[in-house]
């Protein structure tokens, strides 16, 4: 590979670049679905290729290319350059990136069994296994169950002297069940929604959660979710479960710490933020409880890597302390252009910058933006709830473009009277203000309910680009939000 | 671009190598471009270039499907033994019957050699030109310019070869000011029917006119919603509804109600893709010409999409040419969608409102329960309240939660011209008029 990156980084040197990187990316992705009882999905996909990024008369330029030959290189490397040039018609400014990152490092996945190694019959028995068990509920109409795997090989070299090679494992699986009636369909999921849970590691995560296991249970409730009552509409005390808190996370939390959005890189398309630079340091987000973290070292997180894709060192930072903004998520430029007005801010990027593959850019990605675990347990939480309703898996989701107003729905609920899980109730819906909503947080559950949950499916930039994103959550209560909106 | 010979040369060289009872094989070549603006500037510039080829084998009822972009031929045999030995661990389909027969496809003509040619410093002119107005008037420019060509072949063993290629050019901006924005967009085949420097006086105008904007309380109103919005709504109502997967699954407002009005008198909606006013691409992913499918006829639902698997489940039926790439858990869906224009102008559906509220286009949206279309989303880049027939200030952005089918119901007015929207998410492309709605629903506010 260094003969290529190396004729890379010389070639777009060459042709004026002041920077330049490249990334050879090699994706393998097994996908693997059972839809009642018979085998959907049975795919290998494999996808290859490079990626050059360069700073010509100080503005960006990438081009990228599915075929890795001499000629190929040098074609890419110089067409690079002449976008970036071009780029540089309309700038107000030069980029800039800030001290030299220059490693020269590997790192894997660590993990205890290879999944490729693992037979497509043993996969196939699993989700068989599982489909058999949810399709034994009396009244179920759909069951289907999934596997996804992929191994991601990438070679990073820079012009400033990096050359880092990465080797990231995932796996996931997950199963969804449909009820229907005349003009009602209600759904489950486990062990969370979107299709699949997803991990950085090997075929242990499948065993670990075990999808037959549980498949049964997930048709019990949405057989039940038909006949339940409508979610009520008022105002009360919401406890939410780790898989749907996590996407509130992600949403309200992990989406507007990216600086880049901060600065209206993304306002045409995924919006801004409310976080903006004044208040780091200087804002409540949330109550004396609430404590986030970004962590690109978390075990079996989705976002889990040794080096973000400009070679930064995975790392992990402070987001939100006792309730007070304190951090963001950079790259090497945005890190830059903070400490223009924040001198106190880190001078290097704190490692967040991933690319959607080999013909993609890296922007500002979540790595595992997780809430730290508190002191109760959930039996502790629901028993100090006199009224109040519990809500489960996320179904729907939604909220503006600076990431204040939002709301979701959630496959399954039950209303809390006296201490004590009530009645299961459908169609669930709650929704609210960011700052207001993390103000009325005032329990986070222990470390025995905290997992790392995987959104797989985090969609950002034009291209569009879809980043696989964890995130740490137990469940948590919050006071005085409203419910019940249909 | 890289042409019909060498796409049906890959594929040749797949079907020669294949030994399976049935194979497929897909190949997709892209030459894309993209360059992107923000705080009045150039920050993200990139071009791709990419071919890539898939194959599904079929032996008795097992399927295997793998991919590849490495095209080497001796790649692409051992992609095809990928697929076959794939095949051979599966267990049996008894729903399958067999890949497509082939069938006469019209060619249509997509291409546009000045948008496959169109340089990176051509988009940059244009984007200059969006730039020049939104620094002429103190305001912050972001947004996208892009062109791009793609291909497709699909051949299969059983004769099936169809090629196609065609040209996009897009480019939309969101122009802002310290509490207001407005945007803008425009997409065709060719790059020279877009108008930079007339999307930035859209945006740059709905910026200037949304500064100061003030609250309004959530509740029912009459909205008069642009293009972009309605092709929202339209693109959730195909993929939520009109997919035979959908409907066969009972998980569709569709299930059991064909036939009955389900919309109002002035919506009627088909999908054609062979209509030059949208996205043109005259065979599905299956290597099945398109037939246009009326789907509501004057609010009643009359139709839904299939592939090869869900026509396969019905006596009688066969694919309306809407199948996506195997394996498909999707199902059919519709990606060139119509909605029959009226014969109002906005002034008239302004004019004609005593109080009401102008929206420009959704954010984020998503279905809240899909059975009932019912939809939870944003306002963003435009909001106005319209008062006596007049629009008299700006709104911060309001959530709305509402279905779709209840909205189509109650539209009073539709205009008389219809706007190619591309969307979001894959290929999608819509054709929508602009729509005045009685009783929307907003059931939340923002603080901007």
């Amino acid at each position: 590979m260094r003969d290529y990156t190396t004729r890379a980084l010389d070639v777009a040197q060459g042709k004026g670049a002041s920077y330049a990187d490249i990334r050879i990316v090699r994706r393998e992705t097994q996908d693997i679905s059972v839809k009642n009882g018979i085998v959907q999905t049975l795919s290998l996909d494999d996808d290859f290729g490079f990626g050059v990024r360069v700073i010509a008369n100080g503005a960006w330029g990438f081009a990228s290319s599915n075929r890795l030959t001499e000629e190929e290189i040098d074609r890419v490397a110089a067409q690079a350059v002449t976008i970036a040039k071009a780029s540089a018609l309309t700038k107000d400014r030069d980029v800039e990136i800030g001290p030299a990152e220059v490693h020269v490092d590997s790192y894997a996945t660590p993990m205890e069994i290879d999944p490729f190694d693992i037979s497509l019959e043993d996969k196939i028995d699993e989700l068989m296994s599982a489909d058999k068990e949810a399709r034994s509920v009396t009244g179920l109409a759909m069951a289907q169950s999934t596997m996804g795997f992929l191994r991601e090989t990438k070679t990073f070299a820079s012009s400033e002297g990096s050359f880092i090679e990465q080797t990231l494992v995932e796996s996931g699986l997950g199963i969804t069940v449909h009820a229907v009636s005349e003009g009602e369909m209600q759904q489950r999921s486990y062990p969370n929604s979107f299709g699949r849970h997803q991990g950085t590691a090997g075929y242990e995560f499948i065993k670990k959660w075990d999808l037959p296991g549980h498949a049964r249970g997930a048709a019990e409730e949405a057989v039940a979710l038909l006949s339940a009552p409508q979610c009520p509409s008022k105002t009360t005390t919401l406890i939410l479960d780790g898989p749907q808190l996590a996407l509130q996370v992600h949403e309200s939390c992990g989406h507007p710490i990216e600086l880049d959005r901060v600065y209206g890189t993304e306002a045409a398309f995924a919006g801004t933020s409310f976080l903006t630079p004044e208040k780091l340091g200087n804002f409540r987000y949330g109550s004396e409880v609430v404590n986030l973290v970004a962590d690109a070292t978390t075990p079996t997180g989705l976002g889990t890597y040794g080096y973000d894709d400009e070679g930064v060192p995975a790392q992990r930072t402070d987001i939100v302390k006792n309730g007070e903004f304190v951090g963001y998520l950079t790259s090497r430029e945005t890190a830059s252009q903070l400490r223009k007005t924040h001198p106190e801010a880190p001078e290097r990027s704190n490692g967040t910058m991933r690319a959607d593959g080999w013909n993609r850019v890296p922007i500002v990605r979540m790595n595992n933006v997780s809430l730290l675990p508190g002191e109760p347990t959930l039996d502790e939480l629901i028993a100090d709830t006199d009224d109040g309703i519990y809500m489960l898996t996320n179904k729907s989701w939604s909220i503006d473009d600076k990431r204040l107003n939002f709301q979701f729905g959630t496959e399954l609920a039950y209303e809390i009277k006296n201490g004590k899980l009530g009645q299961m109730v459908k169609n669930a819906t709650y929704t609210g203000m960011t700052p207001q909503f993390w103000g009325g947080c005032d329990a986070v559950c222990n470390v025995g309910h905290w997992h790392v949950w995987g959104t797989p499916n985090c969609g950002k930039g034009q291209p569009m680009q879809t980043a696989h994103t964890g995130h740490g959550t137990a469940p948590a209560r919050f006071r005085n939000v409203q419910i019940g909106i249909m | 671009m890289i042409g019909k010979g060498e796409l049906k040369r890959l594929a040749d060289t797949v079907l020669s190598a294949a030994s399976a009872d049935q194979t497929e094989v897909l190949v997709q070549g892209k030459d894309l471009a993209l360059t992107r603006f923000a705080a009045n500037s150039i920050h993200q510039n990139v071009s791709e270039t990419d071919v890539s080829v898939r194959v599904r084998s079929i032996v008795g009822k097992r399927i295997g499907v793998a991919s590849s972009n490495d095209v080497s031929d001796a790649s692409l045999k051992t992609l095809v033994k990928k697929a076959e030995t794939i095949a051979s661990f599966q267990q049996e389909n008894p729903e399958f019957t067999s890949l497509p027969e082939p069938l006469s496809i019209r060619e249509m003509d997509a291409f546009s050699e000045t948008t496959a040619q169109c340089s990176a410093e051509t988009r940059a002119r244009g984007v200059g030109e969006i730039l020049e107005q939104s620094r002429a008037n103190d305001l912050v420019a972001s947004g996208a310019f892009s062109t791009g060509t793609q291909e497709l072949m699909i051949s299969n063993s059983l004769g099936v070869s169809a090629y196609h290629c065609g040209t996009m050019a897009s480019a939309m901006t969101v122009i802002m000011s310290d509490d207001s924005s407005g945007y803008a967009s425009s997409a065709a085949q060719d790059v020279n029917a877009l108008d930079p420097a007339e999307i930035g006086r859209i945006a740059v105008d709905k910026a200037v006119r949304s500064a100061n904007p003030t609250s309004i309380d959530p509740g029912e109103y009459t909205v008069i919603l642009e293009e972009d919005a309605v092709a929202t709504m339209m693109f959730f109502l195909g993929y939520l509804g009109f997919s035979a997967l959908a409907v066969q699954e009972g998980r569709s407002f569709l299930s059991g109600h064909l036939g009955e009005k389900v919309a109002g008198d002035a919506i009627t909606l088909w999908d054609d893709g062979f209509d030059p006013r949208g996205s043109v691409l005259p065979f599905d992913f299956e290597g099945v010409p398109k037939q246009k499918v009326m789907l509501l006829d004057r609010g009643v639902a009359v139709g839904a999409v299939y592939d090869s698997a869900t026509a396969s489940r019905e006596p009688g039926k066969a694919s309306t040419g809407h199948g996506l790439p195997a394996p498909n858990t999707m199902g059919p869906v519709p990606i060139n969608l119509f909605m029959k224009p009226g014969d109002a102008s906005k002034k008239e559906m302004i004019a004609s409102t005593k109080r009401g509220i102008w929206v420009t286009r959704f954010h984020y949206v998503n279905p809240v329960h899909p059975v009932k279309t019912l939809l939870t989303g944003m306002t963003r880049d435009g909001t106005f309240l319209i008062e006596d027939g007049r629009i008299t200030r700006p709104l911060k952005n309001l959530r709305f939660t509402q279905s779709i089918l209840e909205a189509f119901s109650n539209v009073e007015m539709l205009s008389k011209d219809l706007q190619m929207i591309k969307m979001d998410f894959g290929n999608f492309v819509n054709c929508a008029p602009a729509a005045k709605i009685n009783r929307f629903a907003f059931t939340g506010t923002t603080e901007f």
